[in-house]
């Protein structure tokens, strides 16, 4: 048994929260996250940055960084426009997201900038997640 | 004017049901028929009593014929051919007229087309292939409840398969200790559990108290991950006032998917069900258990193509569907070719996946394919480069039987299909490159390398999809 290794995740701690898909990989590097526009543009999706305060980011709802990026196809222009977003919003965690205007739904979302979490943020999640907790126990 | 007269007697069926020049129509509801005759019997004849048993004829003419326009109501066979690589067999195309049948009823439609006509004696055994519904009859269905976007949008999940994994074992457990199996899987970075299909109510474990502890489990790992869970509660019951008891309890504690076993639950009950999930906002996973006695018999009985068919008319978000790997080539191109069915709005004809005719869904949603049973990471590249984002992954044995535990079983599966999503954005080929994907995607995750060391390495020798379509059968 002692070979067993424990899963590292706890509610108590925030740095265990997840956020969708390919938060279970390390960070994508500046290349990595270039490939993945490009395969948004390539499906002919509409490229879109979304980005949000670390406690709310659960919420089905970021804050839109201006408007969904209609028919840009330039990977350097939409990576220009999320170095703007995280400049513009600091503490943030930024999303991709590419809208399939024929399905009618996202094709693809991903986080590629995770804020890092402390100080007051770091408190609130903490708190939220003792709220949780209880609730969890007492409703 | 009376322009027939009654003549008593039996006539053969062809001279009535037989019409090679026939042009089907649009609003006809049209069927594909493997017919094996008793010997003696032509195929015309045969053919033609198929059509006139399954809509409006009998063995002998009747009187009461001549007050209606039989003419019209009658079902035709309107052509017949060979089946390939089996001489004993051949494929009776039949056309149903509109009016024939119920609006919104598959109920009607499968006791008129696969009623008495599969005890029939002319005929040896029977197969329905396949059936071409009318957009009239899809549009008057309720279709699936929710449908596969509007589940991401609910559940905020974008860009890759879901992920899923079966209770195990499925019977005997405690609820509280079966909420347990349930939350270690969530944690680790699942999407969702499942109740078995014959998971109901035993002695052992209670529904209620199932649903209880699967909830907490589900809110906890929720809270932990920041992600939405679910778990597949199975309402199916001996009553239908019972399985509505179920709903209303999983909806009350705020479930967001509930399970049924659409074929041994019955079609009307699971329709209402269906319905049901669509008025209160819950998902609904549904279970093919028995398919395999109405489908699996090459020579008699319904190929699934067209229970898939029946349940996406009759709702549901979810179906199995099989998992193409490992079984044979054949399988694996009739399988894609139900999944297409579950998926797509319009589905061309298409015999090298066992598909005799277009198929027009008009707005109708469409439903998740679920693979389920005997799968493992080492998997993992094939069923993301056969199914696409658009399914649900079901690890069973292959999350729970993690040398480390459900948690660690989850998340090899969690990382080990991003790995895949995201090596195919990159334009990688995941059938050939897949092994080094995962090895690659294992050095950041002690889990996913050992899942890898504990299951046996598969071959990634498949063809890519484009290049499945070979000959059915």
């Amino acid at each position: 048994m002692s070979e067993v290794q424990d899963y590292p995740s706890r509610l108590s701690d925030p740095k265990s929260r997840k956020m969708g898909t390919f938060s279970y990989l390390p960070a994508m590097d500046a290349d990595q996250i270039r490939k993945q526009i490009q395969y948004i543009v390539d499906q002919g999706w509409n490229p879109a940055i979304e980005h949000t305060e670390p406690q709310y980011a659960a919420s089905h709802y970021w804050y839109m960084w201006k408007l969904p990026m209609f028919g840009e196809t330039d990977v350097d222009r939409i990576l220009a426009e999320v170095e703007l977003c995280k400049q513009n919003n600091p503490g943030n965690h930024v999303r991709l997201v590419g809208y399939d205007n024929y399905k009618q739904t996202q094709g693809a979302n991903m986080v590629i900038y995770k804020a890092p979490l402390e100080g007051e943020v770091l408190k609130e999640m903490e708190q939220a997640a003792a709220v949780h907790a209880y609730d969890l126990v007492h409703k | 004017m009376a322009n027939k007269t009654y003549q008593a007697g039996v006539k053969e069926y062809r001279e009535t049901y037989w019409e090679p020049d026939y042009v089907p129509k649009d609003s006809d509801l049209l069927a594909v028929f493997k017919i094996t005759p008793q010997p003696g019997v032509p195929r015309e004849e045969a053919a033609a009593a198929v059509a006139a048993e399954s809509s409006t004829g009998t063995w002998t003419t009747v009187w009461t014929d001549l007050l209606t326009d039989l003419d019209y109501y009658k079902g035709r066979a309107y052509a017949i051919e060979d089946v390939p690589g089996d001489d004993e067999c051949y494929y009776a195309f039949i056309a149903y007229p509109m009016g024939l049948f119920e609006e919104g009823s598959v109920v009607n439609v499968m006791t008129s087309i696969v009623g008495n006509v599969f005890g029939f004696k002319a005929v040896r055994a029977l197969r329905l292939e396949d059936i071409r519904f009318p957009l009239w009859f899809v549009t008057t269905n309720p279709g699936p409840p929710h449908g596969i976007q509007v589940e991401r949008d609910k559940l905020d999940k974008y860009g890759r398969p879901l992920l899923g994994c079966t209770i195990k074992p499925k019977l005997g457990l405690s609820a509280k200790n079966y909420g347990r199996a349930c939350y270690e899987g969530l944690r680790g970075g699942l999407d969702f559990t499942k109740d078995d299909e014959n998971v109901n109510s035993q002695p052992f474990m209670r529904w209620r108290d199932r649903f209880l502890f699967v909830q907490e489990a589900c809110e906890k790992a929720e809270a932990e991950t920041g992600e939405r869970k679910g778990h597949y509660l199975n309402v199916t019951a001996p009553t239908v006032e019972e399985m509505f008891k179920r709903a209303e309890f999983a909806k009350e504690i705020g479930a967001r998917i509930i399970m049924s076993d659409y074929l041994t639950l019955g079609w009307a009950a699971h329709t209402s069900l269906s319905k049901w999930c669509r008025d209160n906002g819950i998902l609904l996973h549904v279970h093919r258990a028995m398919h395999g006695v109405i489908d699996r018999n090459p020579h008699h009985g319904v190929n699934f193509r067209v229970l898939t068919k029946m349940l996406r008319l009759m709702g549901g978000d979810h179906l199995h569907s099989g998992t193409v790997v490992g079984k044979l080539e054949g399988d694996r191109a009739a399988t894609l070719g139900w999944i297409d069915i579950m998926r797509d709005k319009y589905i061309k004809e298409d015999r090298s996946r066992g598909i005799f005719f277009d198929q027009d869904w008009g707005q109708m949603p469409g439903v998740l394919p679920v693979a389920s049973g005997g799968i493992h990471v080492w998997h993992m590249p094939a069923l993301v480069s056969i199914f696409g984002d658009d399914s649900c992954l079901q690890f069973g044995g292959g999350t729970l039987g993690h040398p480390w535990g459900n948690a660690a079983g989850a998340a090899a599966n969690r990382v080990a299909v991003e790995a895949c999503v995201q090596a195919r954005n990159e334009g990688r080929e995941l059938e050939k490159e897949g092994k080094d994907i995962l090895t690659a995607a294992a050095k950041h995750s002690p889990e996913l390398k050992m899942a890898m060391e504990t299951w046996k390495e598969i071959k990634f020798e498949f063809d890519t999809v484009d290049k499945l379509d070979v000959s059915h059968k």
